[in-house]
């Protein structure tokens, strides 16, 4: 194995497991019917959909290659699959990425 | 030690019709492709999967490598990434924290916590007893852990079997059914406010300041939500 390539990966890992470990520890004192919990749940799910959009809005990695449009037009598509099939996840993911090869070809 | 009944039921929890495997395991296929791409072997790519388990962070890694960065940089962009693993871990844990379980099962499954096990273990936990909770997470997480470490073997061989247009379609994938999740689990006002708000704030804060976009956005975002949430109860 490469030593750049092994550092990168424990550096990494340790980044990561630091906020769960954090988190595990931080977690001991706090009630499950606290505010702090409560407010804390808010933060989480606030956290994750700003991730999600700048998933989308602004990615890293292959997605940069595919138009806003395209990207988008595959959201607002797959929720509409989500609703129309009484909010099955599959159906709506499994969409996404056929609609998303496809539309590349074009947008 | 652990519960086998429980951790056998969270580990199933992935065969559910709905459950996250195809989509983790899609993304870790890109991620294996991407690895390899990047010259990783095989034992590096599984290694990194194992001990990282956080898609955001992964693919930071593998940027940053791309351009040279430093390894205190890499870890810096990885924690900003992957700052968002500390509130999910504080509103996680409280509702299995148990007296009588010991606090290695905590200290030891808090590597589990990822979008994918949080969601399905927030959306589950009410059905398991207190007590056991902890035991059903740990299966929950081994499960989700080993689509991941499988989804990145297929990927890592699979590489030159996947264009550029099957890789976007992959790379898609997840934050779709992430997204599709999301919704779903919007079923007060604090938590749809929050899921709301996060998914406008997070790219406007964006144009700010990048690194710190996604903490910010969560931050106010989920802040705000909360607030109106007790007002509207209060």
């Amino acid at each position: 194995m490469s030593a750049n390539i092994v550092y990168a990966i424990l550096v990494t890992s340790l980044a990561t497991f630091l906020s769960r470990f954090l988190g595990a520890v931080s977690s001991e004192g706090i009630k499950e019917t606290s505010k702090l919990f409560k407010w804390f749940n808010c933060l989480a799910y606030a956290t994750l959909a700003a991730l999600i959009a700048r998933t989308i809005i602004f990615p890293v990695g292959v997605l940069i290659d595919a138009s806003y449009l395209s990207r988008f037009a595959v959201v607002i598509l797959s929720l509409i699959v989500f609703f129309i099939s009484k909010k099955n996840y599959v159906y709506p993911t499994i969409f996404s990425a056929a609609s998303m090869t496809i539309l590349n070809n074009y947008f | 030690m652990i519960n086998k009944e429980f951790f056998f039921k969270g580990y199933k929890s992935i065969l559910k019709h709905d459950s996250p495997a195809i989509a983790l395991g899609c993304c870790f296929i890109a991620i294996g492709a991407l690895l390899k791409n990047l010259g990783f072997n095989i034992q590096e790519s599984i290694f990194s999967t194992m001990l990282t388990y956080a898609l955001p962070g992964s693919l930071v890694m593998a940027e940053s490598l791309l351009v040279g960065a430093s390894l205190i940089n890499i870890f810096l962009a990885v924690w900003f990434v992957n700052a968002r693993l500390y509130p999910m871990a504080v509103s996680l844990f409280p509702l299995m924290m148990h007296e009588s379980q010991p606090k290695w099962k905590y200290y030891f499954s808090c590597h589990f916590i990822a979008v994918s096990a949080w969601l399905i273990m927030k959306s589950n936990y009410k059905s398991i007893p207190k007590k056991q909770r902890i035991d059903y997470w740990i299966g929950i997480g081994s499960a989700t852990w080993s689509i991941a470490v499988i989804g990145t073997f297929i990927g890592f061989f699979s590489s030159e079997y996947l264009n550029k247009d099957l890789m976007i379609g992959l790379a898609i994938l997840n934050p779709i059914y992430f997204l599709c999740m999301m919704v779903g689990a919007s079923k007060t006002i604090q938590v749809s406010l929050s899921v709301l708000l996060g998914l406008v704030l997070g790219p406007i804060f964006y144009f700010l300041t990048p690194e710190w976009s996604i903490l910010l956005g969560g931050l106010v975002g989920g802040t705000i939500a909360y607030l109106i949430g007790e007002l509207n109860v209060s």
